[in-house]
């Protein structure tokens, strides 16, 4: 018995690019690192606008650099960002930065501290988020189609009940979400070592298999090129040993549960890429949570589901972040930190199907702006992914 | 009835402990998920739960199955019963 998703909705931002956000958020966002300050400034002055501290920015060149400006301008154009006060060092880049965002029609302003001082460049961007702030506060929740969600995974700190239950809870999800035509997103390309055929095999055409193997070869080339003697503690990590985890194909096998067993792999996506249409997209990306996870933020995805063994406490300060666990060490140690309680699948007390179906009830709820356990937490963890050294 | 231990599929040669506290010499309850069937197991090392037990007697060589797919091979022989983990399996990647 499956639900019917064709009859869900739920209710979020409509944004001037047409886009459905779940939450409201003003934010303050650093070209670079030296902007920190002032940004963390400005949202100590303007209550409810939020600073993204990050620690990069500077130096950076070629598709370093184009990831980089990929990354904030689609992490300022994501949905659930209402307006966006830019702080760099300098107009260039801050520019480069502001006109991104602005693309996607939404209210966006750029300030920087060369020839004016942090003061001066913190009083006038405190004007900025305060108008912004005016403008989120008007913005009211419409009903749209829960189709029009769209929703990424990432799993961490994975352990055996992971690829038991808390991903196959999210695959079974996903199914249904893909059959529904929501825009998906997968990635943790390393992660996949073991089981690239079983995630090859589930693309839907022999170009789309093409790409996929060509990016996972090209990072297991970075892995070889760079690794001392294996990759033991890194993957598996310390924590998913600690866990059961005794490969990365065991791992990988489990991962890969996150993907059902009906969707297709519709398309492949660079970091922070930007998916042209709906279905499953795999994203090449690092398995490290706070870099996916905030790479599928600037990818623009409004909902994230993740699945953890161990307890992995991770957020995002703009992508609520859904917690699953199958684990019942970490559901009693660390309750707080979970939002969906999938232990009874292991007891045979809850089905697949029924575990699937509290998911993506929690994912209706959490994009009508129910907030999560890392929101709550204040968990705003988020991590550029750097691809080399800086010039 | 406690599920003590689950497997994935009736050709792996591991289940994994879903309860805390087991101790050597317990009489075990398993499920196979896949073809939802339950055995009856003896277990011969304390296992953490989320770690692994030998379902079958595996030498040293031998490919580990979970999943139904290779996951490693085995470094020393291990037992029906006892505490399959890094210390007795390597993966075949990197």
């Amino acid at each position: 018995m499956g639900m019917n998703l064709g009859s869900l909705s739920f209710e979020g931002y409509r944004r001037e690019n047409g886009r459905m956000g779940v939450r409201n958020h003003v934010i303050i966002l650093p070209v670079d690192d030296l902007s920190n300050a002032a940004c963390e400034a400005v949202a100590n002055n303007i209550k409810g606008a939020m600073a993204i501290p990050h620690a990069y920015g500077r130096l950076q060149f070629g598709a370093d650099l184009d990831l980089h400006f990929r990354t904030l301008i689609g992490v300022g154009a994501n949905p659930n960002v209402a307006g966006v006060v830019v702080i760099g060092i300098e107009p260039g880049w801050t520019g480069r930065i502001v006109e991104g965002i602005a693309a996607s029609g939404k209210p966006v302003e750029g300030f920087w501290i060369e020839q004016h001082g942090d003061i001066a460049t913190v009083a006038n961007a405190s004007r900025a988020a305060y108008r912004m702030l005016k403008h989120a506060s008007k913005q009211k929740r419409i009903k749209a189609p829960l189709s029009e969600l769209w929703v990424s995974t990432k799993c961490g700190e994975s352990d055996t009940t992971s690829g038991l239950a808390s991903c196959p809870t999210v695959g079974n999800a996903f199914d249904k979400l893909w059959e529904n035509g929501n825009t998906l997103v997968f990635g943790e390309t390393t992660e996949l070592t073991g089981g690239e055929h079983l995630v090859k095999a589930r693309c839907r055409t022999p170009e789309i298999a093409n790409a996929f193997q060509a990016v996972f070869d090209r990072y297991q080339a970075v892995v070889e090129a760079n690794k001392t003697s294996d990759l033991s503690e890194s993957q598996p990590t310390k924590g998913n040993i600690e866990g059961g985890l005794t490969t990365i194909e065991e791992k990988a096998l489990g991962n890969i549960q996150k993907i059902g067993n009906k969707c297709l792999v519709d398309g492949v996506i660079d970091k922070a890429g930007m998916p042209t249409h709906a279905g499953l997209w795999f994203m090449d990306s690092s398995s490290a949570a706070a870099e996916m996870v905030t790479l599928c933020a600037a990818s623009g995805y409004a909902v994230h589901t993740f699945p953890t063994g161990q307890g992995n406490v991770i957020g995002n300060p703009i992508l609520p972040v859904i917690k699953i666990t199958a684990n019942p060490r970490t559901m009693r140690t660390m309750p707080e930190h979970i939002d969906v309680d999938v232990t009874g699948i292991l007891q045979k007390t809850m089905n697949m199907d029924d575990a699937g179906e509290a998911l993506l009830d929690s994912i209706v709820r959490t994009a009508d702006g129910e907030l999560t356990a890392a929101e709550i937490l204040g968990h705003r963890e988020f991590s550029l992914t750097r691809l080399y050294e800086s010039a | 009835m406690t599920i003590h231990f689950v497997v994935h599929d009736e050709h792996d040669s591991v289940g994994v402990v879903v309860v805390e506290g087991l101790k050597a010499g317990q009489a075990l309850t398993g499920w196979i998920m896949d073809q939802d069937t339950m055995i009856e197991f003896a277990s011969k090392s304390d296992i953490p739960i989320g770690h692994k037990l030998a379902i079958r007697d595996i030498a040293a060589g031998d490919t580990i199955i979970k999943y139904g797919v290779d996951i490693g091979r085995a470094i020393a022989p291990i037992a029906a019963g006892e505490h399959l983990h890094v210390h007795n399996v390597k993966t075949k990647r990197w």
